[in-house]
């Protein structure tokens, strides 16, 4: 018997802002927040714009009593843990976390029922702090397979120069585990790292672990940022980046053009999407006030073109395909309930078509009626963030049975509905969502109102 | 009624060897893996040892090598413990598999920084009297130096990524990484693929190394290793009263799993049952274990319910059993609390003794050594384990094997930033 899944709080931190709200009026006004790189001087690289969370203060997130804890967050730790905090305020949970500290009121669920599902990226260490130490210990001369370090005495006194704690800050696990521990999550818990599929595919397994009944309610999503020049460097030489775009001749705005004939190249953003997923029942016996959507179907899979190892996508989408297909025989759809699809939409043109030809494989024809509306226009490619920023993105359309307005495609491909318009009102049933990983793996997930 | 979920393959690639029967007969003659670093110069850190697999060519073992030329150490571990896993579940024989109905999840970690050109990126741009990166200096130096496979070969889902080109596999694919809960975790995960009808057969387990100049600084850094330099083959001494910090290795474990039905439509060698697999976090934390050790006694108790056993069902339990002074004590007051009684009289060793700690991949190795303690009713020992610690007064097999009866056996993980995994499976 499996229980039914209801999406209560979304908790999108992204360029656009802070918290459900800012982001779906950012996204109404059609404006997009890439902008010239600001966390360090980009001008060695060949990409140098991006999508950045502005003005950040992780300790309005966080209790006091956990406030010494925010040093060792890195930023991609920062932003999960406040898209959790915005999530379970959002969904009006009580939790440790979000509960006045020395209230005695009683938290929505017992810890044990609460899960935690949180993609996360491979995190870079912050260049300055550790170089700070690796300079103490810079060999006199020659070192050539050390990098120039002298590695008698970086093993020796050069390491403790690191805080104690430095390892922490850089595992990915950390991502949940802070946000378990503030707001006192014990049940099922697991950190996905598989890129850009990471937050899809850790939306699936909240949503397995809620209808087996091994929880109630759980956190999910994933974040991710990656201007750290180590992360950035990663991304631009995938060769995926648009480096057209760069001021002063560029225009960021623009830079992103998902299934558009002038598609340029993808941008990179920061952030994170979590959001509250509860068992129905849950839900109702704790008088929960609003449902944004019902999860109604999950699918997972892999792509097994050779041209992974390469870097380049399956040109012909099967492993999306695949996953989207899973995703419906799960929701027992068939594809004409799709009325609105939240793709991936990077911009950069050889992946928009093979994700195009995955959706012609499953939708055919009638894909030329479903509007695409991929967020990276707006806010980038969020990498491991990105799944849990769609799935937020598709649960508000839902709710407001809004689509959108689609930004930076007066020329969209053939047979697809891609091109720039204005938000509207629709009768929407159906939203699907879906990611992709360099590495292959798929994530689709199948939403309808709550 | 659940769906029964069933192992047909194993393999491992460890630091007492890359067959599953030499480094199972090692570890029963209470044999040790651990010798100086090799992998860097770690004279001067410290600690200077830790469990390297020796000896290793993972060209050996795959079909299609070119498919992974340039590849990190811990994906190579994975490629050649789960080419083991494959022969041995007969999957090298059988044409039947349907690629969409084979899943893959991994607890497997992040490759190795590609070190020497990222320290000279970072030194060469050092602004000493600015103590910062000159960022723009740091681009010109790391381009000219780093290359894209080298850095996309260190995202953790490449071991995932490369058993699939290798074997093909379309179905539900995920790398969890729970820090040393993670292989543990996710075999238990993938038994729920499997529960669901979501697949019929799943490849899983884990692969990691840590052993690299900044893996070793961090645990150094954490005080976890142990520092016992001028005896590193007694360092690991998990329960002993004189422990200091476990040992660092590396390596992997793969498993093929699959639906007792399909396993048995295609005549498949059947290994064990997985019986149970509970899920919790201690959500305390990040650096320290509750001295109650909640999510512990959670994993079991949930392990067991989802079995539908008893403590006195258990025959053996692989411990987490690290060696550091916090664990070994928690666990076994965790245990005590769980088991009662019957704590006393269920054996209970640490593997790690002797291979070191395998981080990400340590689940999925000891897991496969509860599998050959169901085939050879023998458990193996718990080395260096001459005075216990008074706070730790269970059986842990001190010293030798034993011989004794094995039909269910329950493993535990249990990892930094309190996530705890346990698997109990059972002989069929």
């Amino acid at each position: 018997m499996q229980r039914d899944v209801v999406i209560t709080g979304l908790g999108p931190i992204t360029a656009l802002g802070v918290g459900i709200d800012a982001t779906w009026s950012a996204l109404l006004a059609g404006r997009s927040a890439i902008a010239p790189i600001a966390a360090f001087d980009p001008a060695g690289f060949t990409s140098r714009i991006g999508a950045e969370v502005r003005d950040l203060k992780v300790s309005s997130y966080v209790p006091k009593s956990y406030r010494k804890a925010v040093k060792v967050m890195a930023r991609d730790i920062e932003i999960a843990v406040a898209a959790a905090d915005q999530a379970a305020r959002d969904a009006g949970l009580v939790t440790k976390g979000t509960a006045a500290e020395g209230s005695t009121v009683a938290t929505s669920y017992p810890p044990a029922r609460v899960g935690a599902h949180i993609g996360a990226g491979l995190i870079a260490a912050e260049l300055d702090e550790l170089t700070f130490a690796l300079a103490s210990s810079r060999a006199e001369s020659g070192a050539e397979a050390t990098g120039g370090l002298d590695m008698h005495k970086w093993g020796s006194e050069g390491i403790t120069q690191l805080t104690p704690l430095w390892l922490l800050k850089y595992l990915p696990n950390m991502l949940a585990c802070h946000v378990t521990i503030i707001h006192d999550a014990q049940g099922p818990s697991n950190t996905i790292t598989c890129g850009e599929a990471s937050s899809g595919l850790s939306i699936g397994e909240s949503f397995r672990v809620i209808q087996r009944g091994s929880a109630d309610a759980c956190f999910c999503g994933g974040a991710e940022s990656k201007f750290n020049p180590m992360a950035f460097l990663r991304q631009i030489i995938t060769g995926r980046l648009n480096t057209i775009a760069n001021p002063p001749d560029g225009d960021p705005a623009s830079a992103v053009r998902p299934f558009s004939r002038s598609a340029a190249g993808s941008v990179i953003g920061e952030g994170g999407g979590i959001v509250v997923l509860e068992s129905l029942e849950g839900f109702k016996r704790r008088g929960g006030a609003r449902a944004y959507a019902r999860v109604l179907g999950f699918g997972a899979s892999q792509t097994i073109h050779p041209e992974s190892r390469s870097l380049r996508p399956d040109p012909a989408g099967r492993g999306i395909a695949l996953a989207i297909k899973a995703a419906l025989r799960d929701a027992k759809l068939t594809p004409d309930a799709i009325d609105l699809i939240i793709p991936i939409g990077a911009g950069f043109a050889e992946n928009d078509a093979a994700e195009a030809n995955a959706m012609r494989t499953v939708f055919g024809d009638a894909l030329a009626k479903i509007p695409l509306v991929s967020t990276k226009p707006y806010l980038g490619s969020c990498g491991a963030g990105a799944g849990g920023i769609d799935t937020a993105v598709a649960a508000k359309a839902l709710a407001e049975q809004t689509i959108p307005p689609v930004i930076n495609c007066d020329d969209p491909l053939p047979g697809l509905n891609a091109a720039t318009a204005p938000a509207r009102q629709a009768a929407l049933r159906h939203v699907l969502t879906f990611s992709t990983s360099i590495g292959g793996q798929n994530a689709a997930m199948v939403l309808g109102r709550a | 009624m659940k769906t029964r979920v069933v192992i047909t393959g194993i393999g491992w690639v460890t630091p007492l060897g890359h067959s599953i029967e030499s480094v199972w007969s090692r570890l029963l003659r209470g044999e040790c893996g651990i010798a100086k670093t090799t992998h860097f110069d770690a004279t001067t850190f410290p600690t200077t040892f830790s469990a390297e697999v020796k000896d290793y060519d993972y060209t050996r073992f795959v079909k299609k090598p070119a498919l992974h030329e340039g590849v990190g150490l811990n994906t190579a571990f994975a490629l050649g413990a789960a080419s083991q896993a494959w022969t041995s579940a007969g999957l090298d024989k059988f044409a039947g598999l349907n690629p969409e109905r084979m899943g893959i999840y991994l607890g497997s970690g992040e490759g190795s920084l590609d070190f020497g050109n990222y320290i000279a990126a970072n030194l060469g741009s050092w602004d000493n009297e600015q103590r910062k990166t000159d960022s723009v200096r740091w681009a010109a130096i790391a381009s000219k130096r780093m290359n894209a496979m080298r850095e996309t070969e260190q995202e953790p889902n490449m071991p995932l990524t490369h058993l699939a080109l290798e074997f093909g596999a379309e179905g539900p694919a995920y790398n969890c990484l729970t820090a040393c809960a993670a292989s543990t975790q996710a075999i238990g995960e993938a038994t729920e693929v499997l529960r669901r009808g979501d697949a019929d057969v799943m490849i899983t387990g884990g692969a990691h190394t840590m052993i690299h100049p900044f893996g070793v600084t961090g645990f150094n850094r954490l005080t976890a290793l142990s520092r016992r330099n001028d005896s590193c083959l007694t360092a690991s001494r998990p329960f002993s009263v004189d422990r200091d910090g476990f040992v660092l290795g590396e390596g992997a474990g793969m498993l093929i799993i699959e639906t007792l039905e399909h396993a048995r439509a295609r005549n498949a060698p059947i290994l064990a049952e997985i019986v149970g697999y509970g899920s919790t976090a201690d959500a305390y934390r990040i650096t320290d274990i509750p001295e109650d050790g909640h999510g512990a006694v959670g994993s079991m108790r949930l392990a067991l319910a989802d079995a539908g056993l008893t403590p006195a069902d258990i025959h053996y339990i692989s411990a987490h059993g690290t060696g550091t002074k916090e664990n070994d004590s928690t666990e076994t007051g965790a245990v005590r609390t769980v088991f009662g009684d019957h704590a006393k009289s269920v054996p209970m060793s640490s593997v790690k003794s002797m291979l070191g700690h395998l981080i990400a991949a340590a689940g999925a190795v000891e897991l496969i050594t509860c599998v050959l303690a169901l085939r050879d009713q023998t458990v193996p020992p718990t080395i260096n384990l001459k005075t216990p610690d008074p706070a730790c007064d269970l059986d842990y097999v001190p010293n030798a094997a034993r011989k004794t009866k094995v039909d269910v056996c329950l493993s535990n993980s249990f990892g930094f930033g309190g996530q705890n995994d346990t698997i109990i499976i059972k002989k069929m």
